[in-house]
């Protein structure tokens, strides 16, 4: 089954990179994964956007899409911003957002039908394990813990894995604390 | 050992240069092409590949150092994307012209102006008269696997040609993707080593471009044209031989796709094939007796092998993601151009350009697409022939 989803972050955070590591942690449970960005004229700081496909089968398509099964927003301002709701969630889909608050908004959200939205504080996480540069929190690494908590997608040691190809050791370490931290402080805080 | 691994499409390409051992590579920066030169500079700087790097003032000069280097007994590669294809437009054609077999990777960019980084064909169809043979891959692997070909097909003492592969920018330049990367003795067991038909290392005096006369001059093109047409059948034994020693065959010239029993064929050429593809295969689902052609070699144009696939069909529609500006799109034009020293009697037949600058084409718009050119000949709707420039808003 092909399963859609979209990283929405902002320049910096480690968005694209999240979803390109996915892909590795999906060929180690044996599944396919394409990963890309939307590319514009990005820049530390503005919206961005990363696609995902995760599939039991060879994915052959290449079109990009603004409807998905997950949305991960690693910046819950673009939620405030009316970013996040140029993207609709599916039917039965999953919203995750760093924050640190315990509800969602429906008027941020564009929605098919139901979904469960799952919080965690990615921006805490990231501080605490010292992934920060430039003043930008590593938000990515975490978010990959709550989407594994969440969706179950590709499994947690896969990601982890994939991180430490990515990384190396030292400072996939690190990472790997923080996708272990965030996969078990993630909560489902509701369904909209 | 195999590897599978996560890599841009742009990666993809770095590392099957990285297998063809190239010993000079040049290049000169441009989005979205940049990321495969720099891996590869990576590369060298680690030592994990022994090649020099010639760091050039313009894309002009890239091409003409690995001409250089090309004649001189060197594997040479380079990548580019639009105006740097543009700007090297000469030298695109010294190397054909010359015979220097070498490799270029083009990451396609829309043309300017205005600018405008998006993929569409333009800038690769662009060179289409040049006597290179062209390749256009449509996913990472297939980038890998045609990269690797590409020394191997130009290099063919029955080809002696320079070689230009294909693929989008973005689409599949910094899309990440699984790749399986081959054993390196295996590789190179089978790629061999350097050939091509004459070096210039001062060991024996050689002449090249000087003045020569018009008989001569076409004598020379002509072997090209001839070259062109061996290329054919190299282009299907390497695609065999690969596909027992890899693992990996895509059927040469094309590939096909729900084929065999078609009374109708969709065509098309690169990444959005992918797409194509899943939409023929829902509209398979529904019973529509539907198959896709994908274009893997625009030069040599591989007419006999879409022939032997289209002939007697009902209808044909093919996708063009270039368009030649107060004509149509250049897949169309060979098409249509090729079919007419087969047959007077040719099928219902539309050309679709869309996805130009880099417009965002779905699966989902290729469904209904494909489904209405076939609707209207069945329901008997459709009396000629058409050509549409399809913008896809949303």
């Amino acid at each position: 089954m092909l399963v859609e989803m979209i990283f929405l972050g902002r320049g910096g955070q480690g968005g694209v990179t999240a979803s390109n590591i996915l892909v590795q942690a999906a060929i180690y449970d044996s599944k396919y994964g394409q990963s890309f960005p939307f590319f514009g004229a990005e820049r530390r700081g503005a919206p961005v956007t990363a696609y995902a496909r995760i599939s039991d089968r060879p994915i052959l398509k290449h079109g990009m899409f603004s409807e998905a099964d997950v949305l991960v927003v690693l910046d819950e301002s673009l939620l405030e911003l009316g970013v996040a709701k140029r993207y609709t969630i599916r039917d039965g889909g999953f919203l995750i957002v760093n924050t640190a608050r315990s509800d969602v908004s429906k008027d941020y959200l564009s929605l098919r039908g139901r979904a469960l939205v799952y919080a965690v504080n990615a921006t805490k996480v990231a501080k605490e394990l010292g992934l920060v540069i430039a003043g930008w929190p590593l938000v990515n690494t975490p978010m990959l813990g709550a989407l594994v908590a969440a969706t179950g997608i590709v499994s947690l040691s896969s990601v982890e894995k994939a991180i430490i190809d990515y990384f190396g050791e030292k400072t996939g370490g690190r990472n790997v604390e923080a996708v272990k931290k965030a996969y078990s402080e993630t909560t489902r805080i509701g369904e909209v | 050992m195999v590897l599978k691994i996560a890599l841009t499409g742009n990666h993809a390409i770095s590392y099957a240069v990285k297998l063809a051992k190239p010993e000079v590579i040049a290049a000169y920066p441009i989005t979205p092409q940049t990321t495969i030169v720099e891996k590869l500079a990576e590369m060298i700087e680690s030592g994990e590949l022994k090649s020099r790097m010639i760091r050039v003032e313009s894309e002009h000069s890239a091409l003409a150092a690995c001409f250089g280097a090309a004649v001189a007994g060197a594997r040479a590669f380079t990548a580019t994307s639009s105006q740097g294809l543009l700007y090297m437009h000469e030298f695109v054609h010294w190397v054909s012209r010359a015979r220097a077999p070498l490799v270029m990777a083009i990451v396609s960019r829309t043309i300017n102006t205005p600018w405008n980084i998006w993929p569409d064909h333009s800038d690769f169809v662009d060179q289409r008269d040049a006597g290179w043979v062209m390749a256009y891959a449509m996913d990472n692997q297939e980038a890998f696997d045609l990269t690797l070909q590409a020394f191997k097909i130009g290099e063919d003492p029955r080809v002696y040609l320079p070689v230009m592969l294909g693929i989008e920018g973005f689409i599949l330049g910094h899309t990440t993707m699984p790749v399986e990367i081959p054993d390196e003795d295996l590789v190179d067991q089978w790629l061999g080593e350097r050939r091509q038909p004459y070096v210039i290392d001062g060991s024996e005096p050689l002449g090249l471009g000087g003045l020569t006369f018009p008989e001569d001059t076409e004598d020379m093109f002509y072997a090209i044209q001839e070259a062109q047409e061996s290329a054919k059948k190299v282009v299907r034994e390497v695609d065999e031989e690969y596909g027992r020693i890899f693992g990996r065959s895509y059927g040469g010239l094309i590939s096909c796709y729900w084929c065999s029993d078609a009374k109708y064929i969709a065509m098309a050429m690169g990444a959005w094939s992918g797409d194509l593809i899943e939409a023929v295969e829902k509209l398979r689902g529904e019973g529509y007796p539907v198959g896709v052609l994908r274009v893997r070699f625009y030069r040599p144009f591989p007419i006999e092998d879409i022939w032997s696939v289209v002939r007697g069909v009902k209808g044909i529609i093919v996708f063009d993601r270039a368009i030649s500006f107060g004509a149509w799109g250049p897949i169309y034009t060979d098409l249509a151009a090729g079919l007419s020293l087969y047959t007077s009697n040719l099928p219902y037949m539309a050309n679709i350009v869309a996805g130009i600058a880099g417009v965002n084409v779905t699966s989902d718009d290729f469904y209904g697409i494909v489904k209405s050119f076939i609707d209207s000949i069945e329901e008997g709707r459709l009396t000629r022939n058409y050509f549409a420039w399809v913008k896809v808003r949303r």
